[in-house]
Formats: C-alpha cells, structure tokens, sequence
C-alpha cells in the first residue's frame, strides 16, 4: 500500500478557541471519509501534536460534511493573547496535521 | 420565494479597507453587516476609552462608512448593521450620524444597541452573586477583579430587530455576537419570533451568519486548495441569500475573486468550532451535523437543514484583564547550518539577559523556517539557505521586556556569521490582556436599542 500525505485524501481548516485549538479534516470521498472514521482516532492525533502538549484530544464525527472535527484542549501556549508563539491562534495546525504520513490503499487515492 | 440577502464585507478590524464598499456597490444587498469585534479587541478599545471618553470604538466604520455614502444614497434600502461600536456604541452610532448628515443623508437613522458592557455594573453582579467563574476552570473572578479592563456579554439578534423596527438604515452594537448581526435581520425581515417554535429558523439564520462572519474565508481565503487561479487579490466578500424557511445560498458578487464551492464552505462551517452538534450562540444552540452542502451553479452553495438544540439561559461573558507586558523580536540567520546557528542564536541572546541578571516568566525561541510554527511536529526537511530566528518574552516588569527588546542589536556584530535582518530597530513592548471567559444568567443582562 503507498504511503502518501493525509492531503491527499482531506483538506481541512484550524482555529482557537481561547487556550484550545480546533481542527476540521474533511475527506474529498465517502470513501475517504470511512477511511478517517476507522483510522484517524483521537489518540493518534494527540500522538501527532504531543510536541505541543495537548492535555486532552476529543474527535467529533460530522457526517453531513464528512469531516471530523478534532479539538486540542490546552495546546496554544496561552492562547491569542498570552501565548509566545508566532502560531499563537493554532492556524497552521490543520495543514500541518495533513502533512501526516499515512498508509492507504491505491484505490482510496480516485476522486470520482 | 423570497430572498434577503445579506452580505458582509468585514470579518475583524484589520481586514480589507475596500471589501464593504465593493460589496455594497456589486452585491445588491438588503443588508450590510461589518463584523469588527474579535475577542480581545475590545480590550484595547477598553483602555482608549479610559484614556478618552469619546473613544473605544472602530474608528475604521467610520471611514467605510464615509466611502459608502454615495452607495446608501443610490440604494435607499440598504441598511447597515455593525458591532463597530466596541466598548463606546453610544459615541460611535452619534460620529455615523455626524458622517451621514454631511453626506446630506440627515434623514437617515442610527440605532444604537447596548447593555453588552457591564464593567460599570461588575462590583454589584459579584455583589448579587454572579461569581462570573471561568468557564474552564471554574475559578471566581474576584481573583483578577483588580486587573480587569473589560467585562462584555454577548448580546443576540433580539437587540438588533428592535432596532430596525425603530427604522434605524444604520445599527451600530457593542458586543452581539458575530452570527447575531445575521439572524437579525433576518428575523426582522421575515417576522420570526424568539419562541421555541422559532428556533429552528434561528439556528438556520446562524449557520448563515457563522459562515460569512469571517467575510473572505469562506470566499475562498484560508481554502486549502487554493491557488493563482483562484484569484484572491479580487477576492469577492460572501452574500446569504436567506429565505423565509431559514434555507439560503452562499455567494459572492458576480465576476469577482475567490471561490465559493462546497469545500469552501465545509472549511468554514467548521472554523472555530468545538462540539458541532452544539454551537452556543445568544439566539439557540445550533446543531451543525444537520447542515446540508450543494453545489447549485458557479459560485453558489445551498444550505439547507442546520437546526436547533435547545438554548441557554445564560450569555456567555469576555473579560479581559491585566497579565503584564511582551515582545517579540526577529533576526534573519544565513545558512549553511542556519536551523543550528538560529537556536544558539536565541540562547545566547536569552544568556547575556541572565548575566545582566533577568530571567522571565515565560521566553519562546523559534526558528522559522526550520519547522517551529508547530515546533517539535513539522520537521526542516532540509538545510535551508536562510531562517528567520524569533525571540519573545512575557513578564510582568515592563522594563525587564524593555531590556529584552536591547538585546537583538548586538547580535549583528557578536553572534554568528550570517547574522542579518535588523532593519526594523528595537521591537515594541506590548502590554499583555490576558482572556477569561465566563457565563451570566440572561436575566441580569439588559440589552438595549434606540435611535440616537
């Protein structure tokens, strides 16, 4: 199976919410979207952003638009406001989650 | 069936100068909306309204609104409906009325909406038990009530519908909520009222709000997929067109930028959320997982569905308080081994303010360039030619972070080869407002509208 980018089967958009950062995976397929469901849990991406020190992860399901949502509790350093990072408002988190390296099968990789 | 279209021509204070009075020209709108208030913003609005009792407010509106003149007159029915207000509607809603009269509009009127500031009530709603508790970590206010600069409930739609009952073409707020200035005109329009049997329609009418609050976000700025072709530097601002039934279509003016398509918008449907079954607005709690996307022609997204679960009794409620001051400074390190030569760079830097015998409550060394917008996650795949080396500090002692800002300069000559960039002199120092969200029951909130 090719291992490829999460972009290639997802965009996706990130924000803050105070001290807590939300990041939204859509996939580009139904098929991708089951793919995401089964295999991008919350506990693997709170493995993926441990450098910035999450204390929680929670996944919400979003069917209709066949996204998840995923929400990093206590990962911006503050937040808006407090936070020393250049990335103070989580902005960039969901292009660099959908740099994850993930291992598909061919097939998923079609957008009809 | 008919259709009000709304559109909005400003997602914060900062954003394009030109977008409202492009939109208002192009977009046939019944209503303008202007969002200006993010969250700390009214912080700062707070400390100019201590220093002058006529400030506070986006002095940016009044500009916009000086440029639209021409437009308003040419279309009598527009009207507009702004949380520029901030922290002084009262002041901000009178400069509008200064401006439209000049323009030789006199005959037009100005709503004012307010009740949102309760700084000047805070003493006696803690008095009455209102422990404005944070929403995180349940802790009382009365722990930073010295530092506070700004107390703001954030008002609903209800506010603003009485306003345009008052005939008002312009409503200007302090704090309703972003996707409020949406659902009410939308409510106005269509005759909806704020019972149960009307939630549904008001959770349709902000999920429209939340999608265009943003303006170009869901244009196509911030898209994942887009490119030179997408044409951002004409970018379109949004337009709901919203019918009574509380479905809409998201679009943008004809031949401009941007893109408006079902990825747009899924991306923005989700901007800033948490639980999407559960988006707290003053209005309703709107469920987002019955949310329906279609593409139906160029640029123009269906939305159908997007109903209610339940609602609160209680406004939520940003204070800003008082957290001592910051600064962030640059400096551009060339390779070879700049990723390597940036991180001593940062140390050395913080090394000499521990001889001079500071240490802060919080340093953050970056090297951009070599992955540390999301440090320790995304990797420098390569040695780059060129970083850019970021230093920041927070502390409470202003002249510990003036002395940090000092330290950038000797770099230059006593740090390492390749060591460049210092063009821009000594960064600023910044006081720091640090953020407390809590909640209010409604009942102790009395939002407020009238023509000034």
């Amino acid at each position: 199976m090719p291992t490829v980018p999460l972009s290639s089967l997802a965009h996706g958009r990130s924000g803050d919410k105070g001290n807590h950062a939300n990041v939204a995976v859509i996939a580009y397929t139904d098929a991708g979207f089951a793919w995401l469901c089964q295999n991008l849990t919350a506990e693997a991406v709170a493995a993926y952003f441990a450098p910035l020190g999450p204390s929680r992860v929670e996944r919400f399901e979003v069917a209709n638009v066949r996204a998840l949502n995923f929400v990093l509790y206590d990962v911006l350093a503050g937040g808006a406001s407090r936070s020393l990072r250049t990335d103070s408002q989580g902005k960039t988190l969901a292009l660099a989650l959908l740099r994850m390296p993930v291992e598909v099968d061919a097939a998923l990789l079609v957008r009809s | 069936m008919r259709r009000v279209r709304i559109g909005n021509g400003c997602g914060f204070w900062g954003d394009n100068l030109d977008a409202p009075v492009r939109l208002a020209a192009t977009g046939r709108l019944d209503y303008l909306t202007l969002e200006y208030l993010a969250e700390l913003t009214l912080s700062i609005l707070a400390v100019q309204k201590a220093k002058s009792p006529e400030a506070g407010f986006a002095t940016d509106f009044l500009d916009v609104l000086g440029r639209l003149t021409p437009i308003l007159a040419e279309q009598p029915r527009l009207r507009i409906v702004t949380n520029a207000g901030g922290m002084n509607p009262t002041a901000c809603a009178a400069a509008a009325r200064a401006v439209l009269a000049k323009a030789g509009l006199g005959d037009k009127r100005v709503a004012v909406v307010t009740g949102d500031d309760l700084l000047p009530r805070l003493d006696e709603l803690l008095a009455a038990g209102h422990g404005l508790n944070h929403l995180d970590t349940g802790e009382p206010l009365a722990a930073i009530r010295d530092r506070v600069v700004s107390v703001n409930a954030y008002l609903g739609a209800r506010p603003v519908v009485e306003a345009l009952k008052l005939g008002a073409a312009v409503v200007v707020t302090g704090r309703v909520a972003d996707a409020s200035l949406t659902v009410g005109p939308a409510a106005f329009e269509f005759g909806w009222g704020f019972s149960d049997a009307d939630l549904d329609r008001l959770a349709a009418a902000t999920v429209a709000g939340h999608l265009i609050e943003c303006g170009a976000q869901v244009t196509g700025g911030l898209w994942t997929n887009a490119d030179a072709t997408t044409r951002l530097g004409d970018v379109g601002y949004p337009i709901a067109e919203l019918a009574e039934d509380g479905s809409f279509t998201i679009t943008k003016p004809e031949g401009s930028g941007g893109a408006v398509n079902v990825q747009t918008v899924a991306e923005q449907l989700l901007y800033e959320v948490a639980d999407p079954a559960r988006y707290f607005t003053p209005d309703v709690v709107a469920d987002f997982t019955t949310v329906r996307l279609r593409q139906i022609g160029p640029d123009r997204v269906g939305v159908t569905g997007g109903t209610a679960n339940g609602r609160t009794d209680t406004y939520k409620v940003s204070v800003a308080y008082r957290d001592g001051y910051t600064s962030a400074g640059t400096l551009v390190i060339a390779g070879p081994h700049a990723v390597q030569k940036a991180r001593w760079s940062g140390e050395v830097l913080l090394e000499r303010l521990r001889h001079a015998g500071l240490t802060f409550a919080a340093t953050q060394v970056e090297v951009l360039g070599g992955g540390d917008c999301v440090p320790g996650v995304v990797n420098a795949t390569a040695d780059p030619p060129e970083v850019v080396l970021r230093v920041a500090v927070r502390d409470p002692r202003r002249a510990a972070v003036e002395r940090f800002t000092k330290e950038f300069a000797p770099l230059v000559t006593a740090g390492f080869a390749g060591t460049t960039g210092y063009t821009t002199g000594r960064p600023p120092v910044r006081e720091v407002f640090a953020f407390w969200p809590a909640l209010i029951a409604k009942s102790a909130v009395f939002p407020h509208a009238e023509i000034v």
